[in-house]
């Protein structure tokens, strides 16, 4: 089942949960980027693996993460 | 295309202020959906403790109100037993809940006070910088036990669903963690079904929630999850207490 994630991202607190959860491993951090609150956000690189599964939204403490099944 | 997870309309937008990985931010969400799959937003009135969760009254998108430390089952009980139709909760820290307002929460239950209580414990008193609460574990050090709880000087951490468990008018009591998205789920199922105690009539409800506290822990958001499952657990296992007697 294909999904995708979308990231609110300047809510993110750069904790690193949502990166442990994901079964595909696909949830990364940008250490490219920083948002406004100063973290490295969480990111999705191959979105196209993505399951839809929800696992990263659901550990997500800020509610950062949206989930979409495409 | 469907959305099959959006943050909750029992939430506001108002982003939380708690520190990167706290598990408090989780339980907000949990408690805010199930508020929204009851259809409480309009009905349910919140008391909000002194702790890390003292802006809470800002989170959830329901009427709120503020307690004086520990005193949140006070609060609650004046406000349900004014308001019977309404859905009644509070949401306390393990220090706010189990030290200072440890004789509120036991009496609420002991009158079987028709509401329900989130209780966040996460072994040290957040707010003011990690000191000892009740519920440390033996060997956990906190800024006013720098060499680690000794159960001779402080005695053993305080069960407190346990306990609560022993007072007949208890009808729901649960403990549940929030280290992993399996035990998320589960958590969510507990606290929706001390809202529906309460809305059936049936009695005091608390679901106990194992949470972190990264900044006071000395430990990253990852680490605090396994530290949770690793040391918590043991001393604070996981499961159902007590449920309404028909439903056994
Ligand atoms: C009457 C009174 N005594 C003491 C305090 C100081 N105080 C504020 S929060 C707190 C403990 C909070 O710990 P906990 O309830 O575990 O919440 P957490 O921050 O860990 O979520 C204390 C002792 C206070 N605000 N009021
Ligand atoms: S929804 Fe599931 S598969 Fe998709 S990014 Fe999140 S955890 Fe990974
Ligand atoms: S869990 Fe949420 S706050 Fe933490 S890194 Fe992932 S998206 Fe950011
Ligand atoms: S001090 Fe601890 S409990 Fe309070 S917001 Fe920070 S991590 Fe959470
Ligand atoms: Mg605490």
């Amino acid at each position: 089942m294909a999904g995708r994630v979308i990231f609110d991202e300047n809510k993110c607190k750069g904790c690193e949960l949502c990166t442990t959860v994901c079964p595909v491993k696909i949830v990364v951090m940008d250490k490219e980027r920083i948002n406004v609150k100063g973290y490295h956000p969480a990111t999705v690189k191959e979105m196209d693996k993505c399951t839809a599964c929800s696992s990263c939204a659901k550990i997500c403490p800020d509610v950062v993460i949206k989930v979409e099944r495409l | 295309m469907a959305v099959v997870f959006d943050k909750t309309k029992g939430l506001t937008d108002k982003p939380f202020h708690y520190c990167p990985g706290c598990t408090h931010g989780i339980i907000h969400r949990l408690v805010a959906e199930v508020l929204e799959e009851l259809d409480l937003v309009d009905n349910a009135i919140g008391v909000a403790p002194v702790g890390c969760a003292v802006f809470c009254y800002d989170y959830f998108n329901c009427d709120m109100h503020e307690a004086a430390h520990g005193r949140a089952p006070a609060v609650a009980s004046g406000v349900k037993r004014v308001h019977p139709d309404k859905t009644v909760f509070t949401y306390q820290g393990d220090g706010d809940l189990a030290s200072i307002g440890a004789a509120e929460i036991i009496h609420s239950a002991m009158r079987g006070e028709k509401f329900t209580t989130i209780f966040v414990n996460n072994a040290i008193y957040g707010m003011t910088g990690g000191q000892m609460a009740p519920t440390t574990l033996v060997g956990q050090k906190a800024t006013t036990a720098p060499l680690g709880r000794d159960e001779n000087h402080a005695g053993m951490p305080l069960r407190v669903s346990e306990m609560l468990a022993t007072i007949p008018k208890a009808v729901f009591v649960e403990r549940v963690s929030v280290h992993d998205v399996k035990h998320i789920n589960q958590a969510k199922k507990a606290i929706k079904k001390a809202f529906q105690t309460q809305m059936e009539g049936k009695g005091f409800s608390i679901v106990e929630v194992l949470s972190t506290c990264p900044t006071n822990w000395g430990k990253t958001p990852v680490e605090s999850l396994k530290w949770l499952q690793e040391n918590m657990m043991p001393y604070f296992p996981l499961g159902n207490f007590r449920t309404p007697e028909e439903e056994k």
